[in-house]
């Protein structure tokens, strides 16, 4: 089954990246504001289970895929 | 004291950088530093302490650290420090142990996404630790930091906490933190005291050709303490 997950700074964590990328934008010409920059990971798990795969799912995540001191995240499952 | 020479091993993962001049630094101080690769299922059975070198182990991929926390060896270096072993995690030895949960906090990009290497002056906050008992109370050291991802942060809870325990042994001096650390925290201590990590190097401020000898009291500090635990185990 295939996922997508999708970790993001937590609200209140400074993202200089995201400061970053929000000031190119505003060079760009374009009226932006809170740029928050994560990282998504697109992931086969090995299971049709939509209830297994979740909970695989949210064990990578506490284990592997995010810190949970800054990072929260979200999972999406490819609708079969 | 005893004569014989601690051995305090290296540990060398894939992208690891800082292990020879770890190494070099600590034979200097008497002691013996294998190089122990990240594989290794277990510390040699003489080991009086262990450092964790700096580097980009694995390339720094997903977050700094984050990989490398899973390597055989850090089971051997986990089960180390639960038995109240010495454990000194450098830059990315530092990054490594709060990954795995030895350390509070977490290590972000540096405030200004640019990597920095320099000279930084450095307070001691706390110098009855294995780690600092060579420095005085409010002594400063001048160390060299190389780092893109330096930035220690807690949440305001967790710091007031370590705060009040004393575990904030390392601040950069006043106008020189050059990550964005929080509270200008540049090394942490665990609660039970045997665990540490810095962003600074110690292993490359241990002569004064190298522009400072400051580090060889961090360093030298963990061998006196080696030294004791192994005087103490005879």
């Amino acid at each position: 089954m295939r996922a997508t997950v999708l970790v993001r700074p937590k609200p209140g964590i400074l993202d200089p990246q995201g400061q970053a990328v929000e000031s190119s934008l505003r060079h760009l010409g374009f009226e932006v504001s809170d740029a928050r920059v994560g990282r998504l990971v697109d992931v086969d798990v090995a299971t049709d289970d939509k209830t297994e795969a979740l909970a695989q799912l949210e064990r990578m995540c506490e284990q592997l895929l995010t810190n949970p001191l800054i990072e929260s995240y979200e999972i999406e499952l490819e609708q079969a | 004291m005893s004569d014989a020479r601690p051995v305090i091993p290296v540990i060398v993962w894939p992208g690891s950088n800082d292990d020879r001049d770890a190494q070099l630094a600590l034979e200097r101080l008497g002691v013996e530093a294998p190089r122990i690769w990240h594989t290794d299922e277990a510390l040699p059975r003489e080991t009086a302490a262990v450092v964790l070198p700096g580097g980009f182990s694995y390339g720094d991929y997903l977050r700094c650290g984050a990989i490398a926390r899973f390597s055989p060896v850090l089971r051997a270096v986990e089960a180390f420090a639960a038995e109240g072993g010495l454990v000194l995690g450098i830059c990315n030895g530092f990054q490594i142990l709060t990954e795995a949960g030895l350390l509070p906090g977490v290590l972000r990009p540096n405030a200004s996404l640019s990597f920095v290497c320099r000279d930084v002056r450095l307070n001691v906050e706390q110098t009855d630790t294995p780690f600092t008992s060579r420095c005085v109370d409010g002594q400063e050291l001048t160390i060299p930091v190389k780092h893109g991802d330096g930035c220690w942060f807690a949440d305001d809870e967790l710091l007031g906490e370590l705060d009040a325990n004393g575990q904030l042994v390392l601040r950069y001096a006043a106008g020189e933190n050059p990550n964005g650390a929080i509270a200008d925290v540049a090394g942490v201590i665990n609660a039970a005291g045997n665990v540490f990590g810095l962003m600074p190097h110690p292993e490359h401020a241990v002569d004064p050709l190298l522009g400072s000898a400051d580090g060889a009291l961090i360093l030298g500090s963990l061998v006196d303490a080696a030294r004791l635990s192994l005087a103490a185990a005879v």
